[in-house]
């Protein structure tokens, strides 16, 4: 099959499968990430979208098993993590980890470990406009932080590699309601001022609520895609990710009928 | 009261030694979480380098001590590129055996080149002559055994704590998924790790070999001795370990000086058992759980 190639997204993935061990975990999965946008991928647990993640980053070694990944013309899957991340892509993984006996300051330091120009010390005070709070606590270890205070040094770690594609693994996950937007909040503005965003997602109306474009994943592969609006009309995703009601079912078979005509 | 200055000097001097062979273990066990065995045979085997290019090419001390420090560099990084970067994901009791075999290859190499012979290994230092500071009398061994180890632990401090290299090292301890994420070469960071260890063992084994003598067995001892001080203290802070290795040189020197010289080494132990019941991750360590 003839495919053109001739607009190029940001990062792509073409029809990538992975496997953990034996177990095919993410079939033929095939997204594209534009520059300047948010792009959510939502799903159950399960679905692979950690997987996508990973792969994306190198993490997992002969991973992807089939398929190819691009990142700005470039193709970057078989590559390892350290030569990923200088081409300007960086991770927050799921869970904040941030590094527990090191300072603050040094976090936010080795965010910068690839960089070996003299803007440095710039942009810290950059990452400080989107947490002031951390300006407080450079002295402080990591593992002293509270919860959404880890999460909000991880993304600001993240940041100080100045990535031009910023990758977040449920930034919030475990936080309350009122960080989780403002977490979302900070995204948005991350977004505005340049950078291009990719975010996995369980809490899908708020993912929604920022995403310029998302991705539903159910069993490795891409069930729905589109703009948000688009997604919030359709019933399955208002049901299954929204958690509203339709009219009852007297039998309860609802659901399964549902999922089948996804498949 | 002389003899509680004796006793204390000698104490600190061989916990100087002790506590070198626990830093080089705590390097790599902080990054790799991997006890090494093999450090003792890779100190004896730096050793013998140094001996046998003062003895064989007739070069001076300082060169054979400078040229040692980087042959053992490379020696580790050699030993972690040919025996542990192999092994895929060994887990604990994989990589204990993997330094255990590593440690009995060294160990045969070294009685196949060198003998079983017990060399003296020469210093410019004297053993008998020394300095008098009112009661504490010190030997010129003794003196430059604590000045080096001191030395030597101040710069691995200052090391990991102002230096980029190590920042990272210790990044990769703590959270080694992280560490990648930052662009963090993890897999090279171990390597470094070994060839540092592997340099801070050599220092010990040079300050080691003229106290006792020069054999393929010089360095059982004090590499059993150097890892208990370091889990005494505990194993995954420098300043801990280092402490814990003085802190048994000197309980084991009072105790042969005072009590029984026959029960020396076994009293050390017997403590290090009493103290990890209380504090079982070392006396001077404080550890953050992970929030989840």
């Amino acid at each position: 099959m003839a495919v053109t190639f001739s607009t190029m997204s940001m990062l792509e993935t073409r029809n990538i499968e992975i496997y953990y061990g034996k177990i095919m975990v993410v079939r033929g999965l095939s997204l594209s990430v534009e520059e300047g946008q948010i792009r959510a991928i939502l799903g159950a647990n399960g679905a692979g979208k950690s997987a996508t993640l990973k792969t994306i980053m190198g993490y997992l070694d002969d991973q992807p098993d089939k398929g190819s990944i691009w990142f700005k013309g470039q193709r970057i899957d078989g590559m390892r993590t350290e030569k990923i991340v200088p081409l300007g892509i960086a991770f927050v993984p799921e869970g904040r980890e941030v590094f527990p006996e090191l300072t603050v300051r040094e976090n936010l330091m080795m965010g910068a470990y690839i960089r070996r120009d003299k803007g440095v010390s710039d942009d810290l005070e950059k990452v400080f406009k989107y947490f002031p709070l951390l300006k407080d606590r450079l002295k402080q270890q990591a593992g002293t932080l509270s919860g959404g205070e880890q999460q909000m040094l991880a993304i600001a770690r993240a940041l100080m590699s100045r990535p031009s594609l910023l990758i977040l693994d449920e930034p919030s996950l475990g936080l309350s309601p009122l960080l989780v937007s403002e977490i979302f909040n900070i995204i948005e503005t991350i977004n505005r001022d340049g950078a291009t965003i990719l975010l996995v997602e369980q809490n899908a109306r708020k993912a929604l609520s920022v995403a310029d474009h998302a991705f539903i994943m159910e069993s490795g592969r891409i069930v729905l895609e589109g703009p948000p609006e688009k997604l919030l009309e359709n019933e399955d995703v208002q049901e299954f990710y929204l958690g509203m009601a339709s009219e009852t079912s007297v039998k309860g078979y609802q659901r399964y009928k549902r999922k089948k005509r996804w498949r | 009261m002389n003899l509680f200055f004796d006793l204390f000097v000698g104490g600190i001097s061989i916990g100087a030694c002790y506590a070198l062979v626990a830093l080089s273990m705590v390097i790599i066990y902080k990054t790799s979480e991997v006890p090494n065995f093999a450090q003792g045979e890779m100190a004896m085997i730096a050793t013998f380098i140094a001996y046998t290019i003062m003895e064989s090419y007739g070069a001076g001390f300082w060169v054979a001590a400078g040229l040692t420090l980087v042959f053992a560099f490379f020696l580790g990084v050699v030993l972690e590129l040919s025996f542990l970067r192999p092994a895929d994901n060994p887990g604990i009791l994989g990589s204990i055996v993997i330094t255990l075999g590593a440690e009995m290859i060294l160990y045969g190499l070294a009685g196949w080149k060198w003998g079983a012979n017990q060399n003296p290994f020469p210093i410019p230092f004297s053993e008998y002559s020394g300095f008098t500071l009112g009661p504490i009398r010190i030997t010129e061994v003794n003196l430059w055994t604590i000045v080096a180890s001191l030395t030597i632990m101040f710069l691995l401090f200052a090391f990991f704590r102002f230096t980029k290299m190590g920042t990272a090292m210790k990044a990769v301890q703590q959270n080694a998924f992280a560490a990648k994420a930052m662009g963090i070469p993890t897999r090279r960071i171990l390597t470094f790790t070994w060839g540092l260890s592997s340099a801070t063992g050599a220092v010990a084994g040079m300050l080691i070999a003229p106290i006792a003598t020069l054999d393929p067995n010089m360095m059982l001892d004090p590499m059993l001795k150097g890892f208990a001080g370091g889990v005494l203290g505990g194993m995954t802070s420098l300043p801990g370990a280092a402490l814990g290795a003085y802190l048994l040189g000197l309980i084991e020197n009072f105790f042969g000086g005072y009590v029984s010289l026959e029960f020396k080494s076994v009293v050390a132990f017997a403590v290090i058992v009493l103290i990890l019941c209380v504090r079982p991750s070392g006396l001077f360590v404080k550890h953050y759980e992970k929030k989840v």
